[in-house]
């Protein structure tokens, strides 16, 4: 495998208003504050965390849909955070986005047909080469060919989604980022559209950065699973070593506050204590301490840095990582 | 247990809504009762009518277009639906209360959180101003918010997600109901915040003894909290029974479905098994089963008889003929 897409140290901070005119330091939010992962081809990469902790953000820097503060984003072995205009659009043939809300991604006033084609009508591609693959995209997404010329307000959510992954996927991209591509479909329509998102990657290669605030979700379609809170990576592995061994304390409140549809468990929840501080404001050292059960002076005052902490590549950010874990390992 | 007389009795409750392209069926047939003290569970996917089912019980469903056509809501033996106005605003927020999904949209963001609090108090209590604000103290205080005292004088949009969900618990609470309605309350929440408020229920429930009907569409959060749990599709109910029998042995085809779709945090990775195609139109339901177009099992028979709630077990109801008796299976499969 080869590495897709490598991202260095990225930062996307957003100024703050209201402070006085000349004053030097201006305040920020910082929304990405130094995030580093790679991709690899054909792998899917999720994204988790609370509302707020950066994780849209991060998606859309990659993309250059926001323009990064600072660090580097290397696609195919090209550093493409400098690039503008032209060279950018080419670009973004290869880099796809399927955004949430299926009810405000699509244009109301175009008709299926013209959704879908458009990408293509953008880069030149022939009349009748758009057709044919037009045919052949409604087909995969399980859509009909008479389907073409309706409107939007026409199909459920579900089909809607699958109308924004067809129109995605018109350009032959490599990597596809999904900002909670399911979070507003009903249950039993979201498996349909995670099932339908399986079969097209391995169809067309894809490769994923899944992004969602729905953990079983993440489980389900990721090969490794990244976890981030306030901006920062506190926590990175395979899907299933993170989830049955979590090593940072913030995974594990996290994994152990997901209800679990099984009226036997009998397990131990841990309930963090108060809410999410605002990014506006981060806490001082470690930017968990003040909800972590596990915090002491020095989560206080330093800020940890991610390291390894499996032999597998599992990395967490946490002073007390290895003793963490052997808190709650049964012996 | 000794079988105590329901605290609510909702029976045959049919709730139509007559639009310019037809009538919409949102409630078609809800039967269920909850003792004092429960937590009954509603769960179904959005257009199921578990949410027009409990604005049904409140008398809040907007009229026009929608009207109860049928059935009866007994509250301590007292049929709500045939209350006028002014009657339900004293039951309401007093002896049943409600939570909404949304806590941004369901406190007046121009009041502090004193003003809307003492108001509802004062609205139903014989009490002075004074001590209707000791009350809402003890009441913040109740739910888990920090420093009571002061954030008394703070309006909502000050609060967090979390936070102004406790207020409006804390709100719902003031007037001590017997019975609590909670329309999906932790689905806008994050799950670390989501843990915290369904603890609170608990801790609330247990304190006051009061009934809870929980809706949600987390089958998570119904195991998590709920006794009995209603299964609804389509504006009927298709399963009803408690909890830890839902998820041993659920029986209908959809109930099943449902609990397929959803990825296990703690299993291995296989394929979903989605229920295909979409919930019908509710103006014009399929003849028969309403979930036959999308049922893995369906028969013949299932498209043209509409099968009703019937018991195959103590406290297990199952509206599906697979578990009809075997001769009415016969009757009609030749």
């Amino acid at each position: 495998m080869s590495t897709l897409l490598e991202v260095k140290d990225l930062k996307k901070h957003f100024p703050l208003k209201g402070q006085a005119l000349f004053s030097k330091d201006k305040p920020v939010l910082k929304a990405v504050d130094g995030i580093s992962f790679s991709v690899e081809t054909g792998e899917t990469l999720g994204l988790v965390g609370e509302s707020g902790c950066g994780k849209s953000t991060a998606g859309r820097s990659i993309l250059k849909l926001l323009e990064p503060t600072e660090g580097e984003v290397i696609f195919k072995g090209e550093n493409i955070t400098k690039h503008r205009g032209e060279k950018l659009r080419k670009l973004r043939k290869d880099m796809q986005f399927i955004f949430q809300d299926p009810y405000a991604s699509l244009n109301p006033r175009k008709t299926i047909e013209q959704i879908i084609t458009e990408p293509m009508k953008i880069f030149n591609i022939p009349k009748a080469e758009r057709n044919k693959k037009l045919t052949r995209l409604l087909d995969v997404v399980g859509l009909s060919s008479y389907h073409k010329h309706r409107y939007p307000h026409e199909f459920s959510g579900g089909q809607r989604q699958r109308i924004g992954i067809a129109r995605s996927l018109a350009l032959d991209p490599d990597l596809v980022i999904c900002d909670e591509p399911v979070s507003a479909l009903d249950v039993s329509i979201q498996a349909q559209v995670i099932n339908l998102m399986e079969d097209l990657q391995e169809e067309f290669n894809l490769t994923y950065i899944f992004i969602a605030h729905d953990l079983s979700v993440v489980h389900h379609i990721s090969d490794r699973v990244a976890v981030m809170y306030l901006g920062e990576l506190v926590e990175i592995g395979e899907a299933n070593e993170l989830y049955q061994n979590p090593k940072h304390p913030y995974t594990q409140a996290l994994l152990s506050a997901v209800p679990e549809a099984n009226p036997h468990r009998d397990k131990q929840r841990i309930i963090l204590k108060g809410d999410l501080p605002s990014p506006a404001n981060p806490p001082q050292g470690c930017k968990f301490h003040t909800r972590c059960p596990f915090a002491e002076e020095i989560c206080r005052t330093q800020e940890p840095k991610l390291k390894k902490v499996s032999a597998t590549g599992q990395m967490a950010s946490c002073h007390f990582a290895e003793e963490v874990v052997n808190a709650n390992e049964p012996l | 247990m000794v079988k105590e007389s329901p605290l609510l009795k909702v029976s045959n409750l049919h709730t139509h809504f007559f639009t310019k392209s037809g009538v919409v069926k949102a409630v078609d047939g809800v039967d269920f009762d909850i003792n004092p003290g429960e937590t009954l569970g509603i769960v179904g996917e959005s257009g199921s009518g578990k949410s027009i089912t409990a604005m049904s019980i409140l008398g809040l469903v907007p009229s026009p277009p929608g009207k109860i056509v049928n059935g009866e809501v007994l509250f301590k033996g007292e049929n709500l639906v045939t209350k006028t106005d002014k009657q339900m605003r004293k039951i309401r927020g007093k002896e049943i209360s409600m939570v909404f999904q949304d806590p941004m949209t369901s406190l007046n963001p121009v009041f502090t959180v004193e003003k809307q609090m003492v108001e509802t108090i004062l609205a139903h209590e014989n009490m002075s101003k004074k001590q209707a604000k000791e009350r809402t103290i003890e009441l913040l205080d109740l739910v888990g918010i920090p420093d009571p005292q002061k954030r008394l004088k703070n309006y909502p949009h000050e609060f967090s997600g979390g936070m102004r969900q406790r207020v409006m618990i804390a709100m719902a609470l003031s007037c001590n109901p017997s019975l609590l309605i909670a329309d999906e309350p932790t689905t806008a929440l994050d799950v670390t915040i989501q843990a915290q408020i369904l603890e609170l229920f608990k801790k609330m429930q247990k304190e006051l003894d009061m009934a809870i009907i929980m809706i949600t569409h987390d089958l998570g959060v119904v195991s998590e909290v709920c006794d009995r749990v209603m299964v609804m599709y389509a504006g009927k109910p298709v399963e009803f029974t408690d909890t830890a029998n839902l998820f041993d042995d659920g029986k209908h085809p959809y109930t099943l479905g449902l609990m397929n779709s959803i990825p296990k945090i703690t299993t291995d990775k296989q394929k979903l098994e989605a229920i295909d195609g979409v919930p019908p139109d509710l103006r014009a339901l399929p003849k028969g089963c309403s979930f036959a177009p999308r049922c893995k099992h369906v028969m013949e028979s299932c498209l043209t008889i509409d099968p009703g709630l019937k018991a195959i077990d103590d406290n297990h109801l199952v509206r599906c003929l697979l578990y009809e008796e075997s001769e009415s299976k016969k009757a009609v499969t030749p």
